[in-house]
């Protein structure tokens, strides 16, 4: 779950991380009135989920209330990357004398936390990371141990702080630590971390990512997902505990198992199809939520075709079955659907459904080869 | 021989009183696994199954009662790396954890500990493992596969079936089926599951099913360049996913262009694997 900037600075700032004292607005006015409230110059900045909102123009500075009022008018109605903008950051304008890189993040092949720093921060980290791997610096985390001091100091040094800033950059650094593990937090960013003209460091920027799989014991963080950045059909697939990725395609699959999920796109792909969606149903799917995910793929007007494909293990197929039927009650769906059941109790699955006028299949070849048929039949 | 699990593994089954504890000990009991016992905190002294398994309070009174030297996890996520860690201070040797969703810090927590006990895990988030016509542990299907000479390692669950379905119904028997499970940090990974097959005189072609995220098969592809004698042959699963989605597992995502299908194809076709379009391709690589 990704956090918006404002969000992660106020993260931050509990764990005494300094941040700049703007506020959000969802509305020119009342980014106007948090210009008024912080007096001098102000930084408006687009609130969405995807990186390079200053390259696109998300990000202006103004020098007065009235022209914040402006700017934010003027950002509140763009589009970022597809994203529409709802909110603003009315930030003070920063005096920068320097921008740091600092962040956190999981190392996944060391199977540990890793800080990463870079004394040239700012927009271009990722061309740095690309081009000059040497200027950032990494300091793996012993997972039972947490950051040491002697860390902190080791990352300090290692970008060429000056030493009157270390003090500050060692809370800064355990702040960021302890509000990367107390939130689950998978990165946890900086950037920039500044060096103000007035001798202090200060977080401009920020982002969180946090581990879904953490959120049951983070249900104030839980709260805080923005879904209007996402596609309502991955929200409602949420709520039923289903895993679903909207796709462009046009054949809409309900498969169990992440792995044959992904497997049977790739094959529909493989015979000439378009995947409409990567659905995966979860283990001992039961006939409620088998409905659930037939309504979501159904949702989207492009689906010509659908294509199940079950392979019974803890998910038995007499369940999917009785599933499938519930949801052809209710919905009664006009497409085509090819239905490939194997496994536990597969027989009795087939049986239940021998009535529904569904294509059979044997095969995972001939599940897909069929879908793909029928689908180019129907567009 | 086989590898990990065999007909003498004694087992016991943390969370045995769960619904999913008690269908999966009586299948793996029906499949002939020795499954020796259960735990369930309050619940020791009881019996399962028509009394043929007993309950514990605790691993270490299960391990002393019944001499298990294997144990599987069916505790949901929350409470699942409680669970690991108990078992391996109890002093069992080799744990499976089949608890999907288990925060990925935690889990970092838990391989560092288990590291420094030299405890094996195999999982978080995986079917188990399956030495065909001896042992089961975990819920991988035992009618779907047959003795033989192929050692099966895979990320993911359903897809191993799949791969397994598709060898019996050409004949083909595995030594030891084992899926390592789609988290982002696991217990045991392909090289160490590659490294056993390589030493198992059973097993004399290998099956190796990746998926996208990651680097572990680039990883398992420059092992069998350089280490591995038995040809093995591969599936990667996810060829059609867009980038910066998690596809269910979570460590199934593309993140900063690396860990696509394309990238690890490239690296194990580099190591002289043979990669199939498709699951069903398998077998006929195999011959």
């Amino acid at each position: 779950m990704k956090l918006h900037e404002y969000q992660s600075k106020q993260i931050f700032a509990k764990y005494g991380i300094p941040v700049p004292k703007g506020r959000v607005a969802a509305t020119a006015k009342e980014a106007r009135a948090i210009a008024e409230e912080l007096g001098g110059r102000v930084v408006v900045k687009a609130q969405v989920l995807v990186g390079g909102r200053g390259k696109a123009g998300g990000v202006r500075l103004a020098k007065d209330p009235k022209e914040a009022e402006e700017v934010a008018s003027a950002i509140l109605g763009m589009e970022i990357k597809g994203l529409p903008v709802r909110k603003v950051l009315v930030d003070p304008a920063a005096n920068i004398e320097h921008e740091i890189y600092l962040g956190i993040t999981n190392d996944r092949a060391a199977r540990r936390p890793v800080f990463m720093a870079s004394a040239a921060g700012g927009v271009d980290i990722e061309e740095v990371a690309r081009t000059t791997p040497e200027k950032i610096i990494k300091v793996h985390i012993d997972p039972l141990l947490g950051l040491r001091d002697y860390q902190a100091n080791d990352i300090a040094l290692g970008i060429d702080l000056p030493r009157e800033y270390w003090k500050q950059f060692g809370d800064i650094c355990r702040g960021l630590y302890r509000a990367y593990t107390e939130c689950d937090a998978t990165l946890a960013e900086i950037n920039p971390l500044v060096i103000l003209k007035e001798k202090s460091l200060s977080a401009l920027d920020g982002k969180m990512l946090l581990d879904d799989n953490a959120l049951f014991r983070h249900p104030d963080l839980a709260e805080m997902r923005d879904v209007d950045e996402e596609a309502p059909a991955e929200t409602e697939a949420r709520k039923h505990d289903l895993s679903f990725i909207k796709l462009d395609g046009n054949i809409g699959c309900m498969v169990n198992g992440a792995g044959l999920a992904m497997t049977t796109m790739d094959i529909v792909k493989l015979y000439g199809g378009e995947p409409a969606n990567f659905l995966d149903i979860g283990g001992g799917a039961s006939a409620e939520k088998v409905a659930a995910a037939l309504r979501i793929i159904l949702s989207d007007k492009n689906v010509k075709a659908i294509l199940f494909n079950v392979f019974g293990g803890i998910t038995r197929c007499d369940e999917v079955a009785k599933g499938i039927l519930a949801a052809l009650a209710e919905v009664k769906p006009n497409i085509p659907m090819v239905v490939r059941l194997v496994g536990t109790n597969a027989e009795e699955g087939r049986k239940l459904l021998a009535d529904a006028k569904m294509i059979t299949a044997e095969t995972l070849a001939e599940a897909a080869q069929k879908a793909v048929a029928a689908a180019k039949a129907a567009a | 021989m086989s590898i990990l699990v065999n007909k003498d593994t004694r087992l016991i089954v943390q969370g045995i009183t769960g619904n999913e504890g008690l269908f999966h000990t009586q299948q793996m009991l029906a499949y002939g696994t020795k499954v020796v016992g259960g735990t369930r905190p309050g619940k020791g002294g009881e019996w399962v199954l028509d009394g043929k398994v007993p309950v514990f309070d605790s691993c270490k009174s299960a391990v002393s009662a019944t001499g298990a030297n294997c144990s599987i996890i069916f505790v949901s996520a929350k409470f699942a790396p409680d669970a690991i860690y108990e078992a391996a201070d109890s002093g069992i040797p080799f744990i499976v954890c089949i608890t999907e969703g288990i925060p990925v810090q935690d889990m970092m927590r838990v391989r560092e500990y288990l590291d420094q006990k030299g405890t094996r895990l195999l999982g978080p988030n995986c079917p188990g493992l399956l030495t065909p016509g001896e042992a089961k542990v975990g819920i991988i299907p035992g009618n779907i596969a047959i003795p033989g000479n192929i050692g099966v390692v895979s990320r993911s669950g359903t897809l191993t079936y799949e791969v397994l379905y598709a060898l019996k119904l050409q004949g083909m028997g595995a030594s030891t089926c084992v899926g390592i499970g789609g988290d982002p940090i696991n217990g045991t990974n392909f090289i160490d599951v590659l490294e056993m097959f390589e030493r198992d005189p059973q097993t004399e072609k290998v099956v190796l099913i990746g998926e996208i995220g990651g680097t572990d098969e680039e990883k398992a592809a420059e092992f069998i360049r350089t280490k591995m004698t038995k040809p093995v042959v591969s599936f990667i699963a996810g060829q059609t996913a867009p980038p910066g989605k998690r596809m269910g597992h979570a460590g199934a995502i593309i993140e900063g262009g690396s860990g696509t299908a394309a990238d690890k194809i490239k690296a194990l076709e580099a190591a002289g694997v043979k990669v199939a379009k498709h699951p069903e391709e398998i077998p006929s690589l195999l011959k």
